[in-house]
């Protein structure tokens, strides 16, 4: 029932992902961020079992940020693209993690990209994918109306038409959704699709007792 | 007494560790180091010995980060100091991975110092020959702090403090003349009490600079001379103060 799907535009990349955090019928929460910034020009858009989703991005994210210590240079995206897959490679034959990855990145010399990473450890670099069931409607969408160098108003356009055609298809559609963009100037937030708000406001006070 | 100082681990009849007393001597020989605190801003200052013609200055980093609010820099065996280096940056990003906060500065010297006591009482190891000093910031408090650390693994806070060459003499200075500053005083206090013993110029020391927004910043060259002129202009304008016999009496 995860949905994360993403795609390269003209000098930028944008991931989108479900944001219900589901535990068998019940939904714990509906604004559950699932896509860690890795780095300052890095996205890592997760879905999988939720313990493994978060100890890996977070094992992943340190790594990189060691790295860019050690080396006083950050990782390109492909680098840590190829980090990343190792270590579930390396984990796969003893206790694999269930976590699918689309990893974004933007680099000064080669600009935007996208990495489809499953779990059990295929890596392969894509102009657009997509994971989960929801895979099977915005794929066919982005197979649609997709084309390289799309500027971000058509890009947030598609993607808005993925989220549209997941949310009428599937049958338990996750209500809300996350988009985050990394372009030249870094990784960001760029907006939430949200069709079911957390409440958080008081209660209204019960109706006074008739007299 | 010869007898008592071949192995770490055997002290001599009179209470000394010897091996550990020799890594001291060796930061003694090392590159002098100064560290001061300010009320909003922690400065490093290292003195750069004169680099081979050759060779390229941008491959020695003497003051190196430890994490995005941390940084370190030291005097005496520089390859011991790359091997502490390496620990303390894995152990800052292990702590944030497994407490989900930045480590603080106290938590990360008490590591390295840890680290430093740990192989002086172990077999077949001889101790670290560095001393170090580091700065940082505490992660929610925003509190400045500066820290020493040895290689017999002690460690303390200190407002300024100097290691390496000469270290009496700039500490001496520095408790003659340390007073709470903020900005850009701090740096000059600093690289005043490092141009007692080093020869002026912006060549021979390295200086940065720590501050909540911003991090470190290495100090260009360019700056530093800068900051030099003006205290030698400062310093010249006191001797002229002093020798001119008051013309307004």
């Amino acid at each position: 029932m995860e949905c994360v799907f993403g795609l390269v535009g003209n000098g930028f990349a944008v991931v989108v992902a479900d944001t219900s955090a589901v535990h068998s019928i019940l939904v714990h929460k509906s604004n559950e961020d699932k896509i860690m910034v890795l780095d300052s020009h890095k996205l890592i858009a997760a879905s999988g079992e939720a313990g493994d989703r978060v100890q890996f991005t977070e094992y992943i994210q340190k790594n990189v940020a060691l790295y860019q210590f050690r080396n006083g240079i950050p990782l390109t995206t492909a680098a840590a693209a190829n980090f990343t897959r190792g270590e579930l490679a390396t984990a796969l034959r003893k206790s694999p993690y269930f976590v699918n990855i689309l990893l974004a990145g933007y680099d000064k010399e080669t600009g935007p990209s996208l990495y489809y990473i499953d779990y059990i450890a295929s890596l392969h670099k894509v102009e657009k994918g997509a994971f989960g069931y929801g895979s099977y409607f915005s794929l066919s969408m982005m197979d649609r109306y997709f084309h390289s160098g799309m500027s971000v108003e058509e890009a947030i356009d598609l993607v808005d038409k993925c989220i549209l055609e997941i949310r009428s298809r599937l049958v338990v559609a996750p209500p809300n959704f996350v988009i985050k963009i990394v372009d030249k100037d870094g990784a960001r937030e760029y907006a939430w699709r949200e069709s079911v708000k957390d409440t958080t406001d008081a209660p209204a006070p019960a109706p006074a007792p008739p007299a | 007494m010869a007898r008592y100082d071949r192995a770490i681990t055997v002290f001599s009849p009179d209470g000394h560790l010897f091996q550990v007393e020799y890594a001291l001597e060796a930061v003694r020989k090392g590159n002098a180091a100064v560290g001061v605190r300010g009320t909003d801003i922690v400065v490093l200052g290292v003195e750069k010995k004169s680099a081979a013609k050759l060779q390229d200055t941008r491959s020695v980093r003497k003051i190196v980060s430890l994490d995005d609010h941390i940084a370190l820099a030291c005097a005496g065996l520089k390859a011991d100091a790359r091997v502490l280096v390496n620990r303390a940056r894995v152990e800052c990003q292990s702590h944030r991975l497994t407490i989900e906060d930045p480590v603080t500065v106290e938590y990360i010297t008490r590591f390295i110092a840890g680290l430093q006591q740990k192989y002086t009482q172990s077999g077949g190891v001889r101790p670290f020959g560095l001393s170090t000093l580091i700065v940082g910031f505490d992660p929610y408090s925003g509190t400045p702090s500066l820290y020493q650390t040895d290689p017999s693994g002690t460690f303390s806070a200190w407002k300024a403090n100097a290691t390496g060459r000469n270290s009496n003499s700039i500490r001496e200075f520095l408790e003659k003349n340390y007073k709470e500053t903020s900005g850009q005083e701090t740096v000059k206090l600093a690289i005043r009490a490092l141009l007692e013993v080093v020869e002026s110029g912006g060549k021979n020391i390295e200086v940065a600079v720590m501050t909540k927004e911003r991090g470190l910043r290495q100090l260009e060259e360019a700056e530093i001379d800068a900051i030099v002129a003006e205290i030698e202009a400062e310093k010249a304008a006191a001797e002229a103060a002093k020798k001119a016999p008051p013309k307004e009496t």
